[in-house]
């Protein structure tokens, strides 16, 4: 079972949270939106072998929203933020992580 | 009686590997020391008619329908681990076909019919058990929902009962049908031709039938990109063992289709999940068919080994971790001590995950893709292992003729775009 470290209440046991699905999907404007946008906007998801930004939430706690980046092959999490904030750079984060490991 | 592809592939000077009772009983008498390798294992050449990516069930009953229905035999199977590694060798080998849409049932009983005389077809015994499937009910809206299913099975001409408390009991007899209990059964779904097989030999008797019919199987040999030519359509694949050309490419790599189809720069509409199982210690036969229970996520069944083999639900969030978090597979086990009181005191001996691609419908994807010859068999979520025979037949069907057989003609990629949706999340075994 994973430890979530939720921002609001800290570290709590993974049963607590639920995992609602990739973040910083946003439903296209109206205006000019093919079929072929919507699909994108409803199904087709990034599903990396490696680092997602995800959308959580505390259900049993304090019931709010976060972000959080995991790595989705050890599922080891990576860093927590708020709802709104920018999506972190991936690439960046993948890159000191591969780094750390190589420094350990 | 005419000759099968076995007998035509010694016919035609591919080594012949035949079992009979008379090979079984020379080689009872040296010790069983003379067989020869089931499968031929060479080097990958230059180029081919087709690849298939992932040596599972699924990619090798491809491989076979194409050299054996399609007279396609200029076929390589490329598979990153070891052949039957991934989920073929991780499944809980149940077979059904009580699908609730008229596609889906149409897919999956066309697999079943298959599943009947595989042995025979390959030569192999892939220990196909038609010991019958039970689907218990636990609510009132179970209820209703089995019944639909039943009641849609029926007029598909697919065989399915419902069944009192009592009735599955007398099915099952281990089976808990107290009305005190946490989850009281209140009836039960019975298809009585649904069953198991074991899933090694499933995965073995196509690479052998593919290999006597040509068929090149290249284990340990990842896949790092896939070649397109300049009007955009596939040209081969660059492997760990060098580049591969190929006119065709079919994707059947289950958990990792997303990463394969990236490197061919098309975006899945599918989500990897770990799925849970688990297996006991082994025990005299003690439970004499597969019960599961959709509710709480629990399906379970005795293998001709003894074992108990425990399927549990999937983890909550995307991952290709192969392992899971414990608290899955307790929540089973919870379940099936309270409907199986006998089995409190069963040790359990192991558990692992697999890696699930899930749709967004919780149907297949079988289909041609936008680029050009490039095919993708993938999304069978939790239940791929009781389609692998008809996934085969269909999608071998798809890339040879490069036209979906009728069975497979509706699990296209662009049904997400047009809203023409197959939407089993009821039916399939795990509520996810």
């Amino acid at each position: 079972m994973l430890l979530i470290t939720c921002p609001i209440c800290g570290p709590r046991p993974e049963i607590e949270f639920r995992n609602m699905g990739e973040a910083h999907i946003a439903r296209p404007t109206p205006e000019g939106t093919t079929d072929d946008d919507m699909a994108a906007f409803l199904y087709l998801r990034s599903n990396p072998k490696g680092l997602i930004a995800e959308r959580w939430r505390h259900v049993h706690g304090c019931a709010r929203f976060f972000n959080a980046v995991r790595h989705t092959v050890t599922d080891k999490f990576v860093t927590v933020y708020e709802v709104g904030a920018p999506k972190p750079d991936l690439a960046a984060l993948a890159a000191d992580l591969a780094a750390r490991e190589a420094g350990r | 009686m005419p000759a099968g592809p076995l007998e035509s592939a010694a016919l035609s000077g591919v080594r012949p590997l035949r079992f009979s009772f008379a090979s079984l009983l020379r080689n009872a008498f040296s010790a069983h020391t003379g067989w020869p390798e089931q499968w031929r294992s060479p080097e990958p050449k230059a180029a081919y008619d087709v690849i298939i990516v992932g040596a599972g069930g699924h990619g090798l009953a491809t491989a076979y329908y194409l050299a054996a229905e399609h007279g396609i035999t200029n076929v390589a199977v490329i598979e990153r681990g070891w052949l039957g590694g991934g989920n073929t060798g991780r499944n809980t080998t149940i077979i059904r076909s009580n699908y609730l849409w008229e596609e889906s049932e149409a897919l999956y009983d066309h697999a079943l019919d298959l599943w009947q005389d595989l042995s025979q077809v390959l030569n192999y015994n892939v220990m196909y058990s038609p010991r019958g499937v039970m689907m218990l009910a636990h609510t009132v809206h179970d209820v209703q929902v089995a019944r639909r299913h039943v009641h849609a099975n029926r007029l598909a001409g697919i065989q399915n009962e419902w069944l009192s408390p009592e009735e599955a009991k007398a099915f099952c007899p281990p089976l808990n049908i107290s009305k005190d209990i946490r989850y009281p059964v209140m009836g039960a779904a019975l298809q009585r031709k649904g069953g198991v097989a074991r899933h090694d030999a499933v995965a073995w008797g196509y690479a052998r039938a593919a290999s006597a019919l040509g068929v090149d199987i290249i284990q340990n040999c990842e896949v790092t990109a896939i070649r397109r030519g300049p009007d955009g359509a596939v040209t081969g694949i660059e492997t760990t063992k060098g580049p591969i050309g190929a006119k065709k490419i079919g994707v059947v790599a289950a958990g990792h289709t997303s990463v394969v189809m990236g490197m061919a720069g098309v975006r899945m509409p599918l989500e990897s999940y770990p799925l849970q199982a688990l297996v006991s210690e082994p025990l005299k036969p003690v439970f004499p068919c597969v019960v599961m229970s959709n509710t709480i996520h629990a399906y379970i069944s005795q293998s001709d080994k003894g074992d108990l083999v425990i399927g549990a639900g999937t983890d909550q969030y995307v991952s290709y971790s192969q392992t899971g978090g414990l608290h899955i597979t307790t929540h089973t086990l919870d379940a099936i001590c309270e409907l199986f009181p006998m089995f409190r005191r069963v040790r359990m001996l192991r558990n692992w995950g697999g890696i699930v691609d899930v749709t967004p419908d919780r149907s297949p994807i079988l289909a041609k893709t936008p680029v050009p010859g490039l095919f993708v068999n993938c999304g069978w979520g939790t239940g791929g292992f009781k389609a692998t025979p008809g996934s085969g037949h269909v999608f071998a069907h798809t890339i040879a003729r490069d036209a979906p057989h009728p069975k497979n003609a509706p699990f296209t990629l662009e049904r997400f775009r047009d809203g023409r949706l197959i939407d089993e999340a009821a039916a399939a075994a795990v509520a996810h």
